[in-house]
């Protein structure tokens, strides 16, 4: 192959898995028919917080037709393993939140499931909770990133801007809900099922059930949909399947309805966001001063690391020599919140960017204008202190949506309309410019040293083998691409293995928008060495035809890698300072919207969405990705809204948590930005969360230059923006 | 006794007037292509085409399917794929794929009641069909082309 001119990276060959997926041929956990199998259903709470003094089983029922587990048939430990351990699998004692898990039952079928859950009760003592985040004090995680001398920086500024940014829950609502077989075996335990991380789930399970490592084995199904949501409570499901498939000595299958869906499994977190920014007349930002709070729920979960990005990101795409951000997470009585695409940085991105308009309208600059004046790049220094080199598209993002979209002369002229009495509608333009850390924050990648291999099989075809999941982002495509680019074989010789424990190595979880950047560097140094060790041993073949040779004659061969840190990359996790990311994605968006002033019901018109990818290596699929999460960050801005009353979710369908249709969607005009980073493979950077990052900002600042208000506050339903119009009056 | 015809071929099940059609499709006869992803309704992910129209396979009653022709996804286009099918694989309007055999099938309906369908009578088509990946650009120009090929194949 000649250097540097690829054919396959770059290009966008049909993804691995179409054929299946337009077929109706895949196989999603709900498909797979399995011998035997009984139906698990799970009980849960209806109190967000009480004492639990016993379960009910009313005699009128046969319970000899069905199997029960609680907490005392657990024969490992009673815990969900993730960051704290706090996490019971079932409920001992004391119900933390609403919907959660007491007890599960297993029955032949479905009816009888049904009925036999109809039968049983919780004899509670209520306890009081605590179901706001911002009177809550219980902390559960903080950190403080200093840079400068923010007192300092705030009394030497000509003016000081102060905001408060409020947004709320978001739901996942991937549209294959989460389910999970678990298939009891003579020498432990198989589950098979729809997640995202493998390994998760298997550690998890060795723990509750008390097995060895290789007596537990997580195998992916075809998953529909995950963006977080299947990050971690998968392994709550698996845990109670194979409970379940233990006591019954069969299979059992525990597959959620949609509301059991909403009401129990992980969302993204609540946060408040506190803003003081000290600027010069000139429009320089000189100080940042941002408290966060974010609501954990009742569980540690994933929030610490959650908490730890959206920190980072608190300060935004901008240089300012004094920065403090302090955070914190707190625990409510209330379903755990954990990860969702973005991982924290959508809510701070979010609250900085809001703040950025304020910064202009109290300057009488454009938005555009005091981005311009405040963005990072290559030289500056984020607030913890980590110097950016390279592969820094800040700039050529936001010029791209600012020329493509017109932003200096819409705003102009959105800005100087006069209002018209008696109009119907309204009409705002807003703009949002961030950054993204790809990878594990700070020394995550480190410790963690993900895994891939790359095989030759018996065939002469080869197989990437890795813990990183297909959830519909592409990753079996885009790591069968890296993997041929390097070997120089067509596509079509690459396969990449379902995940599976006792196959994959692990290469760590599938979230961080690392698969690509990290997992990928990875396979492509596997794939390199798999080829040089071929082309010595046949060096006067081509590497297909010393490929076949080798399988014929030798047999298959394996390269197993794992992926070792830059050494340059320096991170201090108790001060919180240095190289937070390897490297950094970054993102602008252009909003356009309609508001209907007789119902405050909003309508986007345009949407812009520039995305510094690196390097795209399937240029359809990054497409995808910037698309589908741009409309979700959209949606979280003024659609998608998750009512809690008395800790317990009030719209758990469809019908009343809305997502968007196709009548909601603007057309997304997507702009790929590549500034290529030397250590990606290829030079790509993450991507599937960059997109969730910007939109809902830049969507609430056209609302607020349409209405003359200024959107704080997610989602902007009809009803908030009717309190801001009242209020602005 | 039900009968119907069901990807053209002719069947009878034995269940229950009220069992829900996508249950019946899914369990009774093994076609594991129509997808449920909310059960209400809203989602589209269980859209079979009934006599032609796109229904919601999980609110009807597989009793109001006797006598009528039914079509799922593994009806369409078998080995030789349809021209629907090849345009989501080549616009990469497939991600996770749970939302994929709905919306083919409403495509279909949509393609085959012929002329020129414009980006908005697409969008309207497919209003019931949610998808949560793609954000519809790649599944609305997927749906385009293969109108623009059927037309060309017409010609
Ligand atoms: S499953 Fe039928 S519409 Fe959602
Ligand atoms: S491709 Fe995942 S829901 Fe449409």
């Amino acid at each position: 192959m000649v250097p540097g001119r690829s054919r396959i990276v770059g290009d966008s060959p049909v993804r691995k898995d179409a054929f299946e997926k337009v077929t109706g041929k895949a196989r999603f956990v709900d498909d797979l028919s399995v011998e035997g199998a009984w139906v698990g259903r799970t009980v849960r709470s209806s109190e967000a917080h009480a004492r639990l003094r016993a379960i009910r089983f009313d005699p009128a029922f046969d319970w000899s037709t069905v199997v029960v587990v609680t907490a005392a048939d657990i024969p490992g430990e009673n815990v969900i393993a993730a960051i704290a351990d706090d996490q019971p699998c079932l409920v001992d004692g004391v119900i933390r939140h609403a919907a959660e898990p007491v007890a599960v039952i297993a029955a032949p079928d479905d009816r009888t499931a049904g009925e036999a859950l109809r039968h049983v009760s919780l004899d509670t003592e209520s306890l009081t909770p605590v179901l706001d985040h911002e009177s809550s004090d219980q902390a559960l995680k903080s950190y403080e990133i200093l840079k400068g001398d923010v007192e300092r920086g705030l009394a030497e500024a000509d003016l000081i801007v102060e905001g408060t940014y409020r947004v709320g829950h978001q739901e996942q609502m991937y549209i294959e809900p989460q389910g999970i077989i678990a298939i009891p075996r003579q020498d432990g335990m198989l589950v098979q099922g729809s997640l995202q991380c493998p390994f998760y789930v298997h550690k998890a399970l060795t723990r509750v059930l008390g097995l060895a490592g290789d007596e537990v084995v997580v195998a992916q199904t075809v998953t529909g949909g995950a963006f977080g949501g299947k990050e971690e409570y998968p392994s709550m499901i698996a845990a109670h399947a194979a409970l379940a498939a233990r006591k019954a000595g069969r299979p059992v299958r525990i597959v959620y309805d949609r509301r059991e869906d909403v009401r129990a499994t992980t969302k993204r977190h609540p946060a408040t966001v506190r803003h003081r920014t000290g600027v010069m007349r000139d429009g320089r930002i000189v100080a940042m001063d941002v408290e966060v709070v974010m609501d954990g729920g009742a569980y540690v979960t994933l929030t610490p690391v959650v908490l730890s990005r959206g920190t980072i990101h608190a300060a935004g795409a901008y240089r300012c020599a004094n920065t403090r951000i302090r955070s914190r997470a707190v625990m409510t009585n209330t379903p755990p919140n954990g990860a969702f695409r973005g991982f924290g940085a959508p809510q701070t991105l979010f609250a900085v960017e809001r703040q950025m308009d304020r910064v202009a309208r109290a300057l009488g600059l454009s938005p555009l204008e005091v981005r311009r004046k405040n963005l990072i790049g290559v030289g500056d220094t984020t607030a913890t202190g980590q110097l950016l080199t390279d592969s820094v598209g800040a700039r050529e993002v936001l010029e791209a949506v600012a020329t493509a979209g017109n932003v200096e002369l819409r705003h102009a002229e959105l800005e100087n309309k006069p209002r018209v009495d008696g109009a119907h509608l309204a009409r705002g333009l807003g703009l949002s410019v961030y950054l993204h850390g790809a990878g594990f924050t700070g020394s995550g990648e480190a410790h963690l040293r993900g895994k891939a291999a790359v095989a030759l099989g018996r065939d002469g075809r080869f197989e990437v083998q890795v813990g990183s999941t297909e959830m519909g982002q592409g990753a079996r495509t885009v790591l069968a691409q890296i993997a041929a680019e390097e070997l120089g074989v067509p596509l079509d010789d690459v396969d990449v293995v379902t995940p599976d424990t006792s196959i994959v190595p692990d290469s760590g979880p599938t979230v961080a928008s690392r698969t690509t950047m990290i997992v990928g560097s990875v396979v492509r140094e596997a794939a390199a060495a798999l080829g040089a060790e071929l082309g010595a041993a046949y060096p006067s073949l081509e590497l297909r035809a010393a490929a076949r040779e080798h399988a014929i004659e030798r047999g298959p061969l394996r390269v197993l890698r794992e992926y070792r840190p830059p050494p340059d990359v320096r991170w201090d996790d108790a001060a919180y300072r240095g190289d937070a990311y390897p490297v950094y994605g970054y993102g602008a968006n252009v909003v356009e919207v309609e508001v209907d002033l007789d119902t405050l019901q909003v309508e986007v018109t345009r949407c812009l969405a520039a995305a510094d990818v690196g390097k795209a290596i399937h240029p359809q699929l990054v497409e995808g990705q910037v698309q589908g999460g741009t409309l979700q960050a959209l949606a979280w801005g003024y659609l998608e809204e998750l009512v809690l009353k008395d800790g317990r979710v009030q719209n758990d369908r469809m019908t009343n948590y809305l997502i968007p249709t196709t009548l909601d969607t603007p057309p997304i005009e997507t702009i790929l930005v590549e500034r290529p980073y030397v250590r990606g493979p290829f030079g790509a950077k993450g991507v599937g969360e960059l997109p969730m990052d910007g939109a809902a900002a830049a969507l609430a600042s056209a609302i607020s230059q349409a209405l003359g208000v200024e959107v704080d506050t997610l989602p902007a339903t009809p009803e908030r923006l009717l309190d801001l119009v009242r209020g602005s009056r | 006794m039900i009968s119907f015809v069901l990807n053209g071929q002719p069947v009878s099940v034995q269940a229950g007037g009220l069992s829900r059609l996508i249950d019946v499709l899914r369990h009774e006869l093994g076609l594991t292509g129509t997808k449920e992803g909310c059960g209400e309704g809203e989602c589209g992910a269980c859209s079979v085409l009934v006599d032609g129209q796109v229904v919601n396979s999980c609110l009807l009653p597989v009793c109001q399917v006797d006598g009528s022709t039914v079509q799922t996804i593994e009806g369409i286009g078998g080995d030789d794929l349809d021209l629907l099918q090849r345009a989501f694989m080549e616009h990469g309007g497939t991600q996770c794929g749970m939302c994929t055999p709905g919306m083919i099938v409403a495509a279909k309906a949509l393609i085959d009641a012929g002329g020129a369908p414009s980006l908005d009578d697409v969008r309207e088509g497919l209003a019931g069909n949610l998808c949560r990946c793609t954000g519809y650009a790649k599944i609305l120009d997927a749906v385009l082309a293969a109108a623009a090929a059927r037309r060309e194949e017409a010609t």
